[in-house]
């Protein structure tokens, strides 16, 4: 095991694919001379040359269609967006082709690509620069949608993206990005569509997925310092979601929070939430209890930023209200 | 326009046109074709009429030169895409035609399993790859079929198909700039047929000549004459020499006609009966290379009415045993969905709840 951060996490990984198949590429916004905004790139281009760290233009919906026709003739592209909040520019590739050729086609054409970039709020850089939309994108058939908590999961789970032979939509988290972790020496992958228990419990089940997960472990640990045991569950690939691995832990805690990010209507809590309803309706010892980001634009000040977002004392009032203990 | 047209000549084994030879059995061929299509697409529309094709149905008629020609200036190799007019694109591509009609149909040997209609028509095959609906969809991905073939310098181009609608999407600029900045081997292709839908082109477009949308990323243009398909081969095969060799993307733009409305359901009130009887009487494509045929005395005007019946009986019995397919099979729905499914995972594959 080597400490590394979640950032040199991705890093490594792409770098280790691309060593392992020449088919696959990385193109985006500054990813080549400029060693990625993020630097997540850091050093691609020296190791791999221009023909395969491409720098585009300000193009997104451009070289996400390339990413798609390249996908298509057979290569495997990386397409980093800067930030997902940019990919919205994009979403007719990813949407209406991307996620639909294979279909479309009746299984002609496959898709095999990673769509990655930083997801979720940022710090202090107003709305547009601030949200989650992983659930616009989960809706999606023919998509899959994963998004790593800490670094050994973010290494792993991108080496399986890009092996994936369907578009996949990665989010990484920006303020995750210089977050240290233990990530195994020897190749590793981790399949996608598996949750990971984070912290086994027997009391009430958290499932927490991208930054939440690191909030919904420190509200673990406060819990149990007011003898709650929570089970806290990450989900790591959304779609498609893990729900065994949610109902086993409901069947036996007999109470569930789910804390995400995104904006609570139609969000990633509210998919979950109707699933553990449908199949684990009699497990259920207290209504299921959302802690989402506020139905809000993120502003930019820091008390109002704070307050559109979900914290560590609104996932432990959570847990609180679903153990009878509020 | 294009420039002024000689005469063909006769010559032994064809005929000569613009200095290029073209052997009596491609002249058959390039015929053949756009009779083919021109006639199938009449059929669609019947089936259309008769409530057996549903949803839009975009016909081709009229622009069976442009279909052809550049069909037979490419490569088989070479990787194609069009919009949602797409019909005869792969037909001229030759595909199977009662799997075209079939998918028009919903049936279960249409090209793509009745997964995708008129609009989706796909035959990896034939390094065809696609049929798009959403207008100007195949810009950016047939810029990274370029891409790919940049990459791996197999030598193929990318015949990437849009309309006048399509020109003014800002995807088709994306392109444009990538494709020649990084100098990828695409033909881009403009099918000017004068109408985006309902909008004609000076009500949509600042500037008209479509071949000139390339200057502002220095991507050359030519303009040609889209009825006729001896000038679009000859043309198109320049701009595929260009495209392979590698000095970057190439637009044509083809001013060309469509007979029929937009789809189906538009009665085309938009332009006057005179206009399309010009059009129609006075450039038809297939009147032209029959004309062109009979003068190089290849085949008479009899040959050619016998050839019409021949192919229209053909196309009738396409679509006889296209009808006579059954439906998909109810599986159908949940395959394609993805390459790898994930076993277990709710709601795919299976059913929900």
């Amino acid at each position: 095991m080597s400490k590394i951060t979640y950032r040199d996490a991705l890093n490594q990984a792409m770098c280790e694919e691309m060593q392992r198949d020449e088919n696959v590429f990385l193109m985006g916004e500054e990813v080549a001379e400029y060693n990625g905004a993020y630097k997540i790139s850091q050093g691609m281009l020296e190791k791999f040359g221009p023909k395969r760290v491409i720098d585009t233009p300000i193009t997104e919906l451009g070289f996400a269609g390339l990413g798609v026709g390249a996908a298509m003739a057979g290569l495997r592209p990386i397409i980093e967006f800067m930030t997902w909040n940019f990919a919205i520019l994009a979403l007719d590739q990813i949407v209406n082709a991307a996620a639909k050729m294979k279909y479309m086609s009746a299984g002609q054409y496959s898709v095999p690509m990673v769509f990655r970039g930083a997801g979720g709020s940022a710090a202090r850089v107003g709305s547009q620069h601030s949200q989650s939309l992983e659930n616009w994108l989960a809706n999606v058939p023919g998509l899959k949608v994963v998004m790593p908590s800490n670094p050994a999961d973010a290494k792993g789970l991108l080496k399986s993206s890009i092996r994936d032979n369907d578009p996949v939509i990665f989010i990484e988290n920006e303020i995750n990005y210089g977050d240290v972790g233990e990530v195994p020496d020897e190749d590793y992958l981790i399949p996608l569509g598996k949750a990971d228990i984070k912290r086994a419990g027997s009391d009430v089940t958290i499932v927490a997925h991208s930054r939440m997960t690191g909030f919904a472990l420190t509200a673990a640990d406060e819990l149990a310092k007011q003898g709650i045991d929570a089970e806290v569950i990450d989900p790591r690939t959304i779609k498609p979601l893990d729900e065994a691995t949610i109902l086993t832990s409901v069947a036996k805690t007999n109470r569930a929070v789910i804390a995400e990010e995104g904006w609570r209507f139609a969000g990633i809590g509210a998919e979950i939430s109707a699933r553990i309803m449908e199949k684990a309706f009699d497990d259920l010892d207290a209504p299921v209890a959302r802690v989402t980001g506020k139905d809000v634009p993120m502003a930019y000040a820091a008390n109002l930023e704070l307050m559109t977002l979900p914290s560590v004392a609104d996932i432990v009032e959570a847990a609180r209200v679903v153990c009878n203990r509020a | 326009m294009a420039e002024k047209q000689k005469k063909p000549a006769k010559s032994a084994a064809g005929l000569t046109h613009e200095g290029r030879e073209y052997s009596a059995e491609t002249l058959m061929e390039m015929h053949d074709s756009m009779l083919f299509i021109r006639r199938f697409e009449e059929k669609a529309g019947q089936l259309y009429g008769l409530k057996k094709i549903g949803g839009f149905c975009h016909l081709c008629n009229g622009q069976e030169a442009v279909c052809v020609g550049v069909q037979h200036a490419a490569e088989a190799g070479d990787y194609f895409m069009t919009g949602y007019r797409d019909h005869g694109h792969i037909l001229a591509r030759g595909a199977a035609p009662t799997a075209v009609m079939a998918e028009l149909l919903g049936r279960a040997g249409g090209m793509v399993h009745g997964k995708g209609g008129s609009m989706h028509m796909f035959d990896a095959k034939l390094n065809f790859a696609g049929g798009n609906g959403i207008v100007g969809e195949q810009v950016p991905v047939g810029l990274g079929f370029g891409f790919a073939s940049k990459y791996r310098g197999d030598g193929r181009v990318s015949v990437c198909f849009m309309g006048d609608g399509a020109i003014n999407q800002g995807a088709v600029y994306e392109s444009f700039n990538m494709a020649s900045l990084w100098k990828l081997p695409i033909v881009f292709v403009i099918e000017n047929n004068q109408y985006a839908m309902g909008t004609s082109l000076d009500r949509a477009s600042a500037e008209t000549h479509l071949f000139k949308r390339g200057i502002s990323f220095k991507v050359p243009g030519m303009q040609l004459d889209g009825m006729d398909v001896l000038e679009v081969e000859r043309r198109m095969s320049e701009a595929l020499v260009h495209a392979r060799s590698g000095e970057g993307p190439i637009i044509v733009e083809a001013i060309t006609y469509r007979y029929r409305g937009h789809s189906m359901s538009d009665p085309a009130t938009y332009r006057s009966r005179a206009e399309v009887d010009e059009w129609r009487s006075g450039r038809d494509p297939i009147a032209r290379l029959q004309a062109q045929i009979v003068d190089a005395g290849l085949a008479t005007e009899d040959e050619f009415k016998q050839k019409d019946r021949d192919i229209k009986k053909e196309v009738n019995a396409i679509a006889k045993a296209a009808e006579a397919q059954p439906e998909p099979d109810a599986a159908e729905m949940w395959a394609d969905v993805y390459s790898d499914p994930i076993e277990g995972a709710y709601p795919y594959p299976g059913k929900v709840g």
